[in-house]
C-alpha cells in the first residue's frame, strides 16, 4: 500500500488537496481537503440588503455572476420584489452564456491536459491531422496549413526550453492514449478556445458592464435600460451585436467542443466505467420562462435520484438539507455530531490540522475547511450529471434525445453516464441544450422591446422602507458546477443573517459524522494508478467534477445580533 | 534572443500576425501607459529582443477573478504576445502539472532565478496557521519566498493590494506589501484588476526594465491618476442636472447621470471609463449601473453603502461646479477613510485630478501628501527596488522611462 498526495490540485479554482491510499495499482481510499479559508463573516451583517449580491459575487471569480444571481433572488424572495420578464430574460442570457462559456473553458483549459499529451502533438503529421479534423467537423480552421502553424508554434515553444504553463505536465505518461494527430487537434483547439472565450464573453460586457464580476444586477430586476431608440440603452444595435456573439458561441460549441468531447470519449472507453462514486443526485432545477417560483417552466427539472434509480424522480425539499462538521475544521455548539439546516448553521472556525509546513493531514480526525452537506442524511452529487440524470429520468424531451443520441454514437448504455467521462459528456450535452435557448431568449427580449415593453426593474420595492420589518428568503440557482442556494434574513432593511450552500461543498465534502465519504472521495476509489509519483488518473476524476474551492469554502455569513463570532463557511 | 533565433515579431508573423499589427499593439500600449507615441518604436524593439523572463503567479485567499481577468486580456494578440514574451511557469488555475511537479516550478524560480523573475500575487494572505496552505506550506511562507526573491511583484486585485474583502473576516488576510514589507510591489487595485493595465505595466517593465511612475499607494499613475467622474461619458448630464431617479426610468434609458443612484465616480480614481472592459466593449456605468469605486483604497469599507448617495453636499445641484463637489466629496470620503485608519492621500490625489492646468511632465508632489518616498513620478519604483534582472538576461534594454505625469491617455 502506498500513500500519495496531490497538493495543490491545479487547473481548478482554489486550493484543493487529495490524499489517497493505493493498493494493488488502484485507489483503495481517498480524502479531499479544502486548504484555504476566508470566512468573511459579519461583513455583510448590518449592510443594506440591496448590495448583498455585490459582496456575494466575490465568493468566486471563475463562476462569476452565479452568486450574484442567487443572492439577488434570495433578497427578492424575502422582500417580495418581482423582476419583470425582461429582467428575467437578461438574467437568463447572462447565466446561460456563463454556463456555456464556463463549460468550454473547463473542457479545454482545466480538464483537457488530463487526456491530451501536448508533447506527443509535436510528432503529428499536419496533413493527417487536417483530414481527421475534417472527418469529424465542419469547423473551417482545419487545413493542413492551420495545423502546420500550430505545430510550428508548439515546436518554437519546445525548442526554447521554456514550456511555460506546459512545463510541469505529465507528458509521456502511459495513461495518455490519443494519437499524435488527435493531440495536435486538441492543442490547436485549446489555443482557439482561449481566443473564443475572450471574444464571446463580451456578452457580459454589454449586459453587465464587465467580466469578471458583472455589475448590473439590482434587487427587483436589472440596471440595463431597454430602449430601441436610445444609444445609451440596450437597443437594436446592441441586440445585433449580442446576436453575432451568440452565433460565434454556438458555432464553436457545435463545431469544436462537442466533436472534441466525442473524440476524447471514444479514445478512453474504460473511463465510462471508472469514477462513478455516490449513486445519489440532487438538483434544484432552473432556467425557467418566468420567475424562479415558476418551477413548472424549468428547462432542467428539480428533483432527486436515489441509488441510481432512473425510473423515479423524487421531490427535492430544501428543508432536508443539513451540514455537518465532524471532520471539518469547525466546532458546533450543539456538538460534533450535529447536523444543522443552513438557517441554523453556525460555524466556529477551529483549525486543528498539522502546523505548516506539513507532509500529511491527520485524515483520521478533522481534515478540511469544507463542511459536509447532506440531504436527508445522504451524500449527494450535484452538477451537470445530476441535472442530466434528473432530466433524463423525468423524460425531458430535449435531454432525452440528446443523451440517447450521444450514447448511441459512443455505443454505450445509459449506465456509462455514471462515470468520469459521464460528467464530461453531461457538461457538453447541457451546453448544447442551453445554447439552443439563448438565441430564443434574446429574440424574446427584442420582441418585447419593440412591442413597447421596456420594463426592466420592479422599483416598487427598491426603497427598503417598503419592506417588511423582518423577512427571509431563499435564492436557488443551477450553475455550471451544480446546485447553488443562498439564504438571507433581513431585519429593518439590513442583513441579519446570510448563508450559502455551494456545489463544490456538496461534491468535495469530507466525511461526515457517520463516516460517509463525500462524492470525490467515493468516486476516486477504484481509480487505477500506473505511476504513484505522477497520479494523472486521479486528476481525471477530480477534474471531471470541475472543482471550485473558493466557492466551497467561502465566505459570507452574517449572524444575528453580532453576539457570536461565528463563521460560516458553510455549506457551500 | 530566443534560442530558436526568432524574434517575437518573426514568430508572430509566422502565425499570421503582421508586423504592422504588432507595431500597432505597441502603439496601444504606449497610449495606455500615457507615453508619447514615439515610444511605440521603443516598446517594439524591447519586445522583439527580450529573452523570456520567468513569471510566477501565486494565488492565496482569492476568488481567481484576477486570473480570469488576465485570461480575458483585451486586444486579440495581447495575451499571446505577453505569454510568448514571458515564461509563465506557475499559475495554479491553468498550469499543466499538479502537486510536487507544480510546486517545483515555483521553488526552482526562487532558487535559481533570484532577483530575475516577476511575481504576480492574487488574493489576501492570512497569518494564522492553516487558513491557507498550498503543498503543505503556509501562504505567508510562500509569499515571503516568492515575493522576497522576485525582481518585481505585481499585486493584482483589491485583496492582494490591501486585503480587500478578506481583511474584514476572521482570518484578517492582508495585502502583499504588509506581509512582505520592503518588497518591490506595484499595486493594481480593482475588483478584479483590469488586465489592460496589468499588461501595459508588464510591457513597460519589459521595455524599460522598471515599473512606470507610481502614486503614493504604489499604483501606476497612468491608470489610477484621474477621477472617474472627469472621464465619464455621462458627465455632461451631471453638469446639466439630469439624473437617473429610478432603474429603468426615462433618464436611465437616456443615459443620464447615475449620481443619485449612488455612483462613486466623483470620489474614485481609475481609467475604467477609458480602457473599459473586455476589449473596450463597455464598463459598468455605460451598461447602466453606478460605479462602486472598486479600485479605491479599502473600497469595501470606504465606498459601501454602494447605493448610498455620496454624502449630501451643501448646495449640490446643477450649478455646482465639479470643483466644489469634488472637494466636498473628498472631505467626506477622507473622514470615512480616517475612520478605517487608511487613505492618507486620496484627498490630494483628487484635488490634483481636478487641476486641468497641470503641466505635462513630472508633477510636483501633491499638496499635503506624505513625504516624497510615497510619490514617485519617475523611476525607480517607489519602493526603491533596483532595476531588475541584475546580471544575466536583462529584460531591460536601457533607456530612461519617461516622466509620465498623471495625465490620461490621449
Amino acid at each position: 500500500m502506498t500513500r500519495i498526495k496531490i497538493d495543490p490540485v491545479t487547473r481548478i479554482e482554489g486550493h484543493l488537496r487529495i490524499e489517497a491510499e493505493v493498493t494493488g495499482g488502484k485507489v483503495s481510499e481517498a480524502w479531499a481537503s479544502g486548504t484555504m479559508f476566508r470566512g468573511i463573516e459579519k461583513i455583510v451583517e448590518g449592510r443594506d440588503a440591496r448590495e448583498a449580491w455585490i459582496w456575494a459575487q466575490r465568493i468566486c471569480g471563475v463562476c462569476t455572476t452565479v452568486h450574484a444571481i442567487a443572492s439577488v433572488r434570495a433578497v427578492e424572495d424575502a422582500v417580495g420584489a418581482t423582476p419583470p420578464p425582461n429582467a428575467e430574460l437578461v438574467r437568463n442570457l447572462i447565466a446561460g452564456s456563463q454556463l456555456v462559456h464556463d463549460h468550454v473553458i473547463h473542457f479545454y483549459h482545466l480538464h483537457a491536459l488530463d487526456w491530451v499529451d501536448v508533447v506527443s502533438a509535436l510528432k503529428a503529421n499536419p496533413a493527417k491531422a487536417s483530414s481527421l479534423a475534417q472527418s469529424i467537423s465542419d469547423y473551417p480552421l482545419s487545413s493542413t496549413a492551420y495545423f502546420q502553424g500550430v505545430l510550428t508554434r508548439l515546436k518554437t515553444l519546445a525548442d526554447s526550453g521554456q514550456l511555460s504553463l506546459f512545463a510541469s505536465g505529465y507528458w509521456g505518461h502511459p495513461a495518455y492514449q490519443l494519437t499524435a494527430e488527435e493531440n495536435l487537434i486538441a492543442v490547436a483547439h485549446y489555443l482557439d478556445a482561449l481566443e473564443w472565450q475572450r471574444d464571446v464573453i463580451r456578452i457580459h460586457a454589454v449586459l453587465g458592464g464587465k467580466n469578471p464580476h458583472p455589475q448590473t444586477f439590482v434587487v427587483g430586476g436589472m440596471a440595463t435600460p431597454l430602449d430601441p431608440n436610445s444609444p445609451q440603452a440596450i437597443n437594436e444595435e446592441r441586440i445585433t451585436f449580442l446576436r453575432s456573439l451568440l452565433k460565434t458561441m454556438r458555432t464553436f460549441v457545435e463545431q469544436v467542443y462537442l466533436p472534441d468531447v466525442l473524440l476524447v470519449a471514444s479514445a478512453y472507453p474504460e473511463w465510462t466505467k471508472i469514477g462513478g462514486g455516490t449513486r445519489n443526485f440532487l438538483t434544484y432545477g432552473g432556467y425557467g420562462k418566468g420567475s424562479v417560483a415558476d418551477t413548472a417552466s424549468y428547462l432542467f427539472p428539480r428533483g432527486i435520484i436515489r441509488d441510481l434509480d432512473l425510473t423515479r424522480v423524487l421531490p427535492m425539499d430544501q428543508a432536508k438539507i443539513t451540514e455537518q462538521v465532524a471532520r471539518s475544521w469547525y466546532t458546533y455548539p450543539q456538538g460534533n455530531q450535529a447536523a444543522l439546516h443552513p438557517y441554523k448553521g453556525e460555524t466556529d472556525a477551529n483549525y486543528t490540522g498539522p502546523k505548516p509546513p506539513y507532509q500529511w493531514l491527520n485524515t483520521g480526525d478533522k481534515y478540511s475547511w469544507l463542511k459536509a452537506p447532506r440531504y436527508d442524511g445522504q451524500v449527494m452529487e450535484v452538477g451537470p450529471l445530476a441535472r442530466a440524470l434528473v432530466a433524463y429520468a423525468a423524460g425531458v424531451p430535449a435531454v432525452k434525445q440528446s443523451v440517447d443520441a450521444t450514447l448511441k454514437k459512443l455505443g454505450v448504455a445509459p449506465a456509462a453516464l455514471y462515470s468520469t467521462l459521464g460528467r464530461v459528456a453531461a457538461r457538453a450535452l447541457e451546453s448544447e441544450i442551453v445554447m439552443s435557448q439563448l438565441e430564443g431568449w434574446l429574440d424574446e427580449l427584442d420582441r418585447n422591446m419593440n412591442a413597447g415593453d421596456l420594463r426592466i426593474a420592479d422599483t416598487a420595492k427598491w426603497d427598503p422602507s417598503s419592506w417588511p420589518s423582518s423577512a427571509r428568503g431563499f435564492g436557488p440557482h443551477e450553475v455550471p458546477r451544480g446546485s447553488l442556494g443562498h439564504w438571507v434574513e433581513i431585519s429593518d432593511g439590513t442583513i441579519s443573517r446570510y448563508q450559502a450552500v455551494v456545489p463544490t461543498t456538496w461534491n468535495a465534502s469530507p466525511r461526515d459524522a457517520q463516516g460517509q465519504p463525500g462524492p470525490y472521495e467515493q468516486a476516486l476509489v477504484g481509480t487505477p494508478v500506473a505511476d504513484p509519483s505522477r497520479p494523472l488518473e486521479l486528476l481525471r476524476t477530480v477534474h471531471s467534477f470541475d472543482p471550485c474551492l473558493a466557492c466551497a469554502v467561502h465566505v459570507l455569513d452574517a449572524e444575528d445580533g453580532g453576539q457570536r463570532t461565528t463563521v460560516s463557511v458553510d455549506t457551500g | 534572443m530566443f534560442p530558436s533565433g526568432q524574434t517575437l515579431p518573426e514568430r508572430l508573423e509566422e502565425r499570421g500576425v503582421s508586423r504592422r499589427t504588432f507595431v500597432s499593439f505597441c502603439g496601444v500600449m504606449a497610449a495606455t501607459l500615457a507615453l508619447p507615441a514615439a515610444y511605440r518604436t521603443k516598446i517594439a524593439e524591447a519586445l522583439s529582443s527580450v529573452t523570456r523572463p520567468v513569471l510566477i503567479w501565486r494565488q492565496f485567499q482569492d476568488c481567481a477573478g484576477n486570473s480570469e481577468s488576465i485570461l480575458r486580456s483585451p486586444h486579440p494578440e495581447v495575451a499571446e504576445i505577453v505569454l510568448e514574451t514571458l515564461a509563465w511557469n506557475y499559475h495554479e488555475l491553468i498550469m499543466a502539472g499538479s502537486g510536487e511537479q507544480a510546486e517545483a516550478m515555483s521553488t526552482q524560480a526562487v532558487r535559481d532565478l533570484k532577483g530575475k523573475y516577476i511575481a504576480v500575487i492574487e488574493g489576501a494572505i492570512p497569518s494564522g496557521d492553516g487558513y491557507c496552505t498550498i503543498g503543505g506550506r503556509s501562504a505567508v511562507d510562500i509569499a515571503r519566498d516568492v515575493v522576497g526573491n522576485a525582481a518585481a511583484t505585481l499585486a493584482v486585485g483589491a485583496c492582494a493590494w490591501d486585503g480587500g474583502l478578506v481583511q474584514h473576516g476572521p482570518t484578517e488576510g492582508q495585502g502583499v506589501q504588509d506581509v512582505v514589507p520592503g518588497a518591490n510591489v506595484v499595486n493594481l487595485g480593482g475588483c478584479p484588476h483590469n488586465s489592460a493595465n496589468t499588461v501595459a505595466v508588464l510591457v513597460h517593465y519589459l521595455t524599460f526594465g522598471q515599473m512606470p511612475a507610481l502614486d503614493q499607494y504604489n499604483r501606476p499613475l497612468f491608470a489610477y491618476g484621474d477621477l472617474i467622474h472627469d472621464q465619464c461619458e455621462r458627465r455632461a448630464y451631471y453638469d446639466a442636472g439630469l439624473f437617473v431617479e429610478a432603474w429603468g426610468d426615462e433618464g436611465h434609458r437616456k443615459g443620464y447621470c447615475l449620481y443619485k443612484m449612488g455612483c462613486k465616480g466623483p470620489a474614485a480614481t481609475y481609467n475604467c471609463p477609458n480602457v473599459r472592459w473586455n476589449g473596450g466593449t463597455s464598463w459598468p456605468v455605460e451598461a447602466g449601473h453606478n460605479c462602486i469605486g472598486c479600485a479605491s483604497p479599502e473600497f469595501w469599507s470606504t465606498m459601501s453603502p454602494f447605493y448610498g448617495r455620496l454624502p449630501n453636499v451643501e448646495g449640490f445641484g446643477a450649478d455646482t461646479t465639479a470643483e466644489t463637489l469634488g472637494l466636498a466629496v473628498v472631505g467626506a470620503t477622507t473622514v470615512a477613510m480616517a475612520a478605517h485608519g487608511v487613505g492618507k492621500a486620496i484627498h490630494s490625489r483628487t484635488v490634483r485630478a481636478h487641476d486641468s492646468s497641470a503641466p505635462a511632465g513630472p508633477e510636483p508632489p501633491p499638496p499635503g501628501s506624505a513625504p516624497t518616498d510615497t510619490v514617485t513620478d519617475s523611476a525607480p519604483t517607489a519602493s526603491g527596488g533596483e532595476p531588475p534582472a541584475t546580471g544575466g538576461e536583462p529584460p531591460a534594454t536601457g533607456g530612461e522611462p519617461p516622466a509620465t505625469g498623471g495625465e490620461p491617455a490621449p
